[in-house]
Formats: C-alpha cells, sequence, structure tokens
C-alpha cells in the first residue's frame, strides 16, 4: 500500500474519531505496560487527557491513531520515571492548556470554577430571603376573584372527595 | 408530486401559523371572542398541514425517492424499511420537521382538550405557541429545506450513518423532541400569564400535566441515547458529558425542578413566579439544546449539521424567545401577587431546597458547557472542560438532594415534623449503614467515597418506600387496614414514589459501574482462555457473516461460570456498504449483578485478535431507574386529578360550572 499524502492521513483521522467506534479498540493490548501500578496511572492520566483531532474524547477512549500516539508517549514518560503531574505537564507544553480535560485553575478559568460556588451562594440566598419574607408576612391574599374562590373551592371540595 | 404537496403544505402551515399568532392574541387584547375563538381551528389545521408535510416526507425516504436531496443525502435503497423511516428524522431537515409537528401536535392538544380554559388564556396560550412555529417554520424553509429536488436524480443515495442504523436511536430523536418540544407549552402558559397579568387556577392544574408528559419523554429519550452509547459506541461507557449530551441534561434538570415547583403552585398556591421563571428558563434551555446541536457550534459525535448561516438563525429564534420571555417577566413578574405561607421545615420548604440545588446543578451543567465557547469567542484561548469537571461540581450537588429526597414527601404542607419524618426513615437509614459496612468491608478496591455513594442510593429506594408504608400506616394499623390505605393512595402519591426509587436506583447502577468496574485488555489465540468477575470465557475464534446491508466478522466466545456453560457472546465487527464505514458490535451478556461486556479488535500481525473485555456491575440499574421514573410519571399522570385536561373531565366540568 503506498502511503497516503500528509493532508489524506489527517483526514482519515478525523473520519475515524468523528466515527467513534472504528474496529480498533482505543487501549491496544500492545500497548499495555508490563508494569500494573503503571500501567494504571497511565490509564488514569490517558482519560484526562484530550483526544486533539476527536469530537470530546479522551485519549484513553479514542480510537484515532494521534491518540495512540499520545498514549504510547504518556506511557514512555512514565517508564522514564516522571511524576504524573511532570507527564501532564509535559503534553500540556507541547499541545497545549486545550489538551487536559479537567482545566486548571489559572486566570483564564477562575470564573469556570467559581461559578458553581457563587450560583449556589446566590441560589441560597434568594431560597433563604424568599423563606424569610414568607415567614413574616402576616398573611397572604391570593389574586383571585370572588367567582374564581367559589370555583376553587368547589374543586378543592372535589378533590378532597376523591380521597387525598 | 406528493413531495411538493408536503412543501406546500409547509408553507401553509407558516401561513396559518402567522394568522394563529396575530388574531387570537389581537382578540384577547380587544375582548373579541370571536377572534379568540380562531386559536383554536387555527391550531388543528396548522397540525393537520405540518402532518401532511411530515407525512410526504416519510413517503418519499419509505419509497426511496432519490430526485429529493434529503434522501439522496441520508438513505440508501437497501437499508431496511425502519431505518428508511428513522432516517427522516435521523437528519437535520427532517428532525425539523419532527420538531415542528411535535409543536403542532402540543399546540393542537391544547385546543382540543382545553375547553375549560378562560378564553383569552387559551387564545394567548396558543397565539405563543404559534409564534415558536412561525420562527421554526421559516427555519425550514429558508434555511433547511428537506423538500428540494436534485436535477439530475442519482441512481442510489449516500446512505445513513452506520452507527445511527439501531433501534434504541431510531426512537431516540421523537421521545428527545417530545420532551424539548412539550416545554413549550409550560413556556407558552408562562408568556400567556405575564401577558394577562394574572395566574388563572387553571395555570398550574394545565402546565404540570404537561410538564410530566415533556420532562418523561425526556427522560426516556436521554436513557435510551446513554443505552446506545453504551452499546454502539464499543468502550461500554454511559455518559460522558459530551456537550450533547449536557444540551439535553439541562432541560431535563430544569424540568424536574419545574415540575417539583408546579407541585407546590398547583397545591399551595405558593413559588408562582418563581413557577414562571422555570417554565421560561427550561423552555429557553431546549430551545438551547437545539440551538446547540443543529448550529454545528459544539464538535462533537452527534452534531452532523454544520452550517452557520444556520446558527446564526436558530441562534436569533434563540434570543428572541428566550431573551424576550425573560424580559416580558421582568416587566410584568412584579404583577403576580406571590401567595400560600410556609415555614421553612415543611413539604414546601423540601421543594424549595429541590428547586435550589436542581437549578444550580443545571447551571453548573450550562457553565461548564458553554464557558469554553465563549471563552474561545472573548479571548481565543482553547480550554477543555471535560468529564473531571463535571463529576467534581455536579456530583457534590447531587449528595445534599438525595439525601434530603426522601424527606420532603414525608413532611407535611405548611409545617412540617422534621424528627417525625426521621423516625420514619430509621430503617432506610439503617439499612444504608449496612450497605456502607459491607461495602467497606467487603469492596477492597474502587474509590472510598463510593461506598458512601451506594449507601445513598439505598437511602433514597428504601425511602420511598417507607414513604408509602407510612402513608398506609403500616406496623400501627392491622394488616388488612394498611392495605386498604395503600390501595386508597391517589395514583400520584405512588408516581412519586416510584420515581424517587428509580432515581435511588439510577445512583446505585451509577455508583456501582463506575467505581468498581473491571477491565481486560489482551490478545486472544482461537482455543485461548480468560478469566474475569467470576466468568470464564473461551475464545472460538472468528467466522465471516453478511448482514442485509453490511458485512461481518464475527468473534465466538463460550461464556461459562463455575463450569457450567452460561450463554455464547458474539461480538462483530462490520463494514457497513453505504456508506463503507466499520463500525463494532459488542457482545453483551446481562445478569442481575452486571453486565460482561466483549468487543473484537483487530486481527494481530502475530496471530489472534485484540480482545477487550468489560465486567460492569449493576449497569443496568441506571436505565431500570431511568425507566421507573418514565412509568412513575405515566401513572402520575394517569391520576384522575391531574387529567383536567382530558376531553370527558373538561365537558364534567363544563356542565358543573355555572355558564359566566
Amino acid at each position: 500500500m503506498t502511503p497516503l499524502p500528509h493532508s489524506h492521513l489527517w483526514l482519515a483521522a478525523l473520519l475515524g474519531a468523528m466515527l467513534a467506534s472504528g474496529p480498533a479498540l482505543a487501549v491496544e493490548p500492545d500497548e499495555i505496560l508490563p508494569d500494573a501500578a503503571l500501567e494504571a496511572r497511565a490509564r488514569a492520566i490517558s482519560s484526562g487527557l484530550r483526544c486533539l483531532v476527536c469530537q470530546n474524547q479522551s485519549i484513553d477512549d479514542s480510537n484515532a491513531p494521534l491518540a495512540r500516539d499520545l498514549r504510547l508517549l504518556v506511557r514512555e514518560r512514565l517508564k522514564a520515571g516522571d511524576s504524573d503531574q511532570a507527564v501532564m505537564r509535559f503534553v500540556e507544553d507541547r499541545y497545549g492548556e486545550f489538551v487536559l480535560l479537567r482545566p486548571e485553575l489559572n486566570a483564564h478559568t477562575v470564573v469556570l470554577w467559581l461559578a458553581p460556588l457563587l450560583v449556589l451562594i446566590g441560589a441560597i440566598t434568594v431560597g433563604i430571603r424568599a423563606l424569610a419574607r414568607r415567614a413574616s408576612q402576616t398573611a397572604g391574599s391570593p389574586s383571585l376573584t370572588t367567582v374564581e374562590e367559589e370555583k376553587l373551592r368547589a374543586l378543592l371540595a372535589e378533590k378532597d372527595a376523591a380521597g387525598d | 408530486m406528493i413531495v411538493e404537496l408536503g412543501h406546500f403544505a409547509l408553507v401553509l402551515a407558516l401561513l396559518v401559523a402567522v394568522f394563529q399568532m396575530v388574531v387570537p392574541a389581537w382578540g384577547a387584547y380587544v375582548r373579541d371572542r370571536e377572534l379568540m375563538a380562531t386559536a383554536e381551528p387555527a391550531a388543528l389545521c396548522q397540525l393537520g398541514l405540518l402532518l401532511v408535510a411530515f407525512l410526504s416526507l416519510i413517503n418519499a425516504h419509505v419509497t426511496s425517492d432519490f430526485s429529493v436531496a434529503n434522501v439522496v443525502a441520508n438513505s440508501h435503497s437497501t437499508k431496511p424499511l425502519i431505518y428508511r423511516i428513522a432516517g427522516v428524522w435521523g437528519n437535520h431537515e427532517g428532525s425539523m420537521v419532527l420538531w415542528v409537528l411535535i409543536l403542532a401536535l402540543f399546540g393542537g392538544a391544547v385546543a382540543a382538550f382545553g375547553r375549560n380554559l378562560p378564553p383569552s388564556l387559551k387564545a394567548n396560550v396558543l397565539a405563543v405557541q404559534a409564534s415558536i412555529a412561525v420562527a421554526f417554520c421559516l427555519f425550514i424553509l429558508l434555511t433547511s429545506n428537506p423538500f428540494l429536488r436534485v436535477d439530475p436524480p442519482p441512481a442510489d443515495g449516500n446512505g445513513l450513518n452506520p452507527i445511527l442504523q439501531d433501534p434504541a436511536l431510531a426512537f431516540h430523536p421523537p421521545f428527545l423532541y417530545t420532551g424539548y418540544v412539550g416545554f413549550s407549552i409550560a413556556y407558552s402558559f408562562a408568556i400567556a400569564a405575564l401577558i394577562e397579568g394574572r395566574l388563572d387556577p387553571a395555570w398550574a392544574r394545565w402546565v404540570r400535566p404537561w410538564t410530566l408528559l415533556a420532562w418523561m419523554c425526556l427522560t426516556i429519550g436521554i436513557a435510551m441515547g446513554s443505552w446506545w452509547a453504551y452499546y454502539e459506541l464499543g468502550w461500554g461507557g454511559w455518559w460522558f458529558w459530551d456537550p450533547v449530551e449536557n444540551a439535553s441534561f439541562m432541560p431535563w434538570l430544569a424540568g424536574t425542578a419545574l415540575l417539583h415547583s408546579s407541585l407546590v403552585m398547583e397545591k399551595r398556591d405558593a413559588l408562582k413566579v418563581w413557577t414562571i421563571l422555570l417554565a421560561i428558563v427550561t423552555f429557553s434551555l431546549s430551545l438551547m439544546g437545539t440551538f446547540l446541536v443543529r448550529s454545528g457550534v459544539l464538535t462533537s459525535v452527534h452534531a452532523f449539521a454544520v452550517d452557520p448561516r444556520r446558527g446564526v438563525f436558530i441562534l436569533a429564534i434563540m434570543t428572541m424567545f428566550t431573551g424576550g420571555g425573560l424580559a416580558l417577566y421582568a416587566w410584568r413578574a412584579r404583577d403576580l401577587r406571590q401567595g400560600g405561607l410556609f415555614a421553612p421545615i415543611s413539604r414546601e420548604g423540601a421543594l424549595v431546597l429541590n428547586n435550589i440545588l436542581l437549578t444550580t446543578a443545571c447551571a453548573t451543567v450550562l457553565i461548564g458547557t458553554l464557558y469554553p465557547l465563549l471563552l474561545e469567542a472573548l479571548t481565543g484561548a482553547k480550554i477543555s472542560v471535560g468529564p473531571p469537571y463535571f463529576n467534581m461540581t455536579f456530583g457534590p450537588l447531587m449528595v445534599p438532594l438525595l439525601l434530603a429526597l426522601p424527606f420532603g414527601p414525608l413532611l407535611a404542607w405548611k409545617r412540617g415534623d422534621l424528627l417525625g419524618a426521621a423516625q420514619r426513615l430509621m430503617l432506610a437509614g439503617l439499612l444504608a449503614v449496612v450497605v456502607l459496612a459491607m461495602a467497606l468491608a467487603g469492596l477492597r478496591r474502587g474509590p472510598i467515597l463510593a461506598p458512601f455513594g451506594l449507601a445513598l442510593g439505598v437511602f433514597v429506594m428504601v425511602g420511598a418506600v417507607s414513604d408509602l408504608a407510612y402513608r398506609a400506616r403500616l406496623g400501627s394499623v392491622p394488616l388488612e387496614e394498611a392495605w386498604r390505605r395503600l390501595k386508597g393512595q391517589p395514583r400520584s402519591a405512588f408516581g412519586s414514589a416510584l420515581a424517587h426509587f428509580g432515581a435511588g436506583l439510577l445512583v446505585v447502577g451509577v455508583v456501582a459501574t463506575s467505581a468498581y468496574r473491571e477491565e481486560l485488555i489482551l490478545v486472544m489465540q482461537p482455543g485461548e482462555e480468560t478469566k474475569i468477575a467470576g466468568y470464564t470465557l473461551a475464545f472460538r475464534g472468528v467466522a465471516p457473516a453478511t448482514g442485509p446491508n453490511y458485512r461481518e466478522t464475527v468473534g465466538l466466545f463460550d461464556v461459562s461460570r463455575g463450569g457450567e456453560a452460561v450463554t455464547r457472546l458474539e461480538p462483530s465487527k462490520r463494514i457497513y456498504d453505504v456508506p463503507p464505514q466499520p463500525t463494532t458490535e459488542a457482545g453483551i451478556h446481562a445478569a442481575w449483578r452486571g453486565d460482561l461486556y466483549v468487543v473484537l479488535g483487530d486481527a494481530q500481525t502475530g496471530g489472534g485478535f485484540a480482545v477487550r473485555i468489560f465486567f460492569n456491575p449493576l449497569v443496568r440499574c441506571i436505565w431500570i431507574g431511568a425507566l421507573l421514573m418514565f412509568f412513575a410519571g405515566a401513572i402520575s399522570l394517569s391520576d384522575r386529578r391531574l387529567r383536567v385536561g382530558a376531553p370527558g373531565r373538561a365537558r364534567r366540568l363544563l356542565n358543573a360550572a355555572p355558564a359566566e
């Protein structure tokens, strides 16, 4: 088989990635490190790294050739004695922040990480204030006309009759 | 000819929708009953026309009419009939037609069953529904028309992406869209209430069943998508926090909150203004789901329409309905009076907590999904927000929600007794602690938090049963009396207990399969054996096979357990004829304790095949849990008190009420 021109290879990789279920298995048997502890670390690291030619997949889940290259790279670095953080940094230095599925806390992402907490605090504040307001109110007058009141009473009576 | 008929019907439907948007609303404004009453026939007419359009498109696909561009692009003459039909909504244009058809179905249902609604409310609701229809019909006709012809017609079509050729996926979009679009009813009622400046008592009684129906369909739609991903994508995952999944999950979270807050509104006349806001938000998130998937703004497995023109159009629609809705809310909500007093410790209070946590969870998913897009648009920086982010933010929010969940139904309205509720949950707590102790002692691997997750799921499940037991006074009255009381409970009580039980089961499945999954990746020679989770798998080799429109290589695995044959698994690698794409079909053996999941890989140069084997413990609980939630919704919906929309009931009401 004659080698594909480079651009076609890229296209093939993209296509394979889009399919998400090519014939391959993502992690292939020949990639697996004999040292089980090291392999477990490699798997944990690769599930946190994004496959760059895929659509939202980690390299651990992807069949794309580039993902395989990255998996092999991660394992090489681990064999060379790098710590998990060092491997992550090594990959990030080469491929950019985009490769990290768990965004780092930095100026770009501080809003991202703080937002859920702020929303929660906001929601609790609104909830407590509403509860407090309700508790302090003496009587709530429903905004119904007399006719509607009558109808509502009839409905409720019917509901009670149905056995609530 | 039939295709032109469908095209024409779609244009007519647009015109009818324009009429329905303007005339009844004007009628409501000038209090002209005749004009208001036009909404009803207009809605039914619009429904009929869209049905014609949709059926003619189905006809084109079924008869493989390759003079239609949409059929050429998405179908093939060798495709089995069911996938030719499902192919109609398996593509962008066709799915949009389905979208407006479902919208018209809901509008038609309001027109047909809403005879007990005040005329002005009904006119406004149908006008708002029609405005959505106008926007989407225009979108279809201007940017995504499925009725365009090609000349000269090709001999055959391009086929449907084979990974989409699957029964679960065939019915995934209709359910999902019924869910999305169903929330339009809640939206239209909310907007109509804001336009009128008052909340009719009919409001909550109407909104809740329709929200429930939408929520049920969305639940089962999402579950089907997850189920499909699990067995079709070949790596045994069931949820990926993919933006497209998030797009359907956000309306589900908001819809779940809406379901609970509308309960407070219906029973206690409280949280009215909040429920209106939630109705607007929920449908806006549904629109955003459509936008995210259809615009191609996300690059992900599901997003198959990549065309910025469409994106801008849907963004405009979204801005109009979300922005318009929220602006109207900001302007008019103050006119709606709050009602219904309650203490913090009460059923209402518990439901407020539910809403706080669910909306925060929804906001978290929203932020995580949109943040990378916004950051790139604003600064050009590219970051990824993947599963680790969502697990770290969404996960912790679920813990208090699940802990508080069993207490909610046990608290009384207005003022509840927390201590009493806790006493009734003693058994649930006890069983949860037993599970926790057993998991901590028995399962020596997996994350340390996993046993707590399992215990939490069990707490929710037993708590749901305790709720029913308490309602039946089980233990404090004789057994027959308890049985009689149980039978006397309204169906909605069973519905909520079953839904909560399903939620607990889902949690157990999620935790068990995420934390305790086993995996083997190896090369197997024919005749070789391997062991996983108590099973022995003997690889017997591979055999070629052909299907209706594919060829495949099937791996044969004899599975035994303790020397006894269990099953034969036949995972395969397929190549479809048109388009020639490879897929993997996993071999799955489902049992109560978990799934054995085998994927066949490539032939190795040294002989043998690469094989990936998983054991996914209790993974079925995830979908069974979702299925229970669906049926729970159906049980609640069958409760007589909720069927205010049913014609028979409406007539009775009309007869009972004095003429106005």
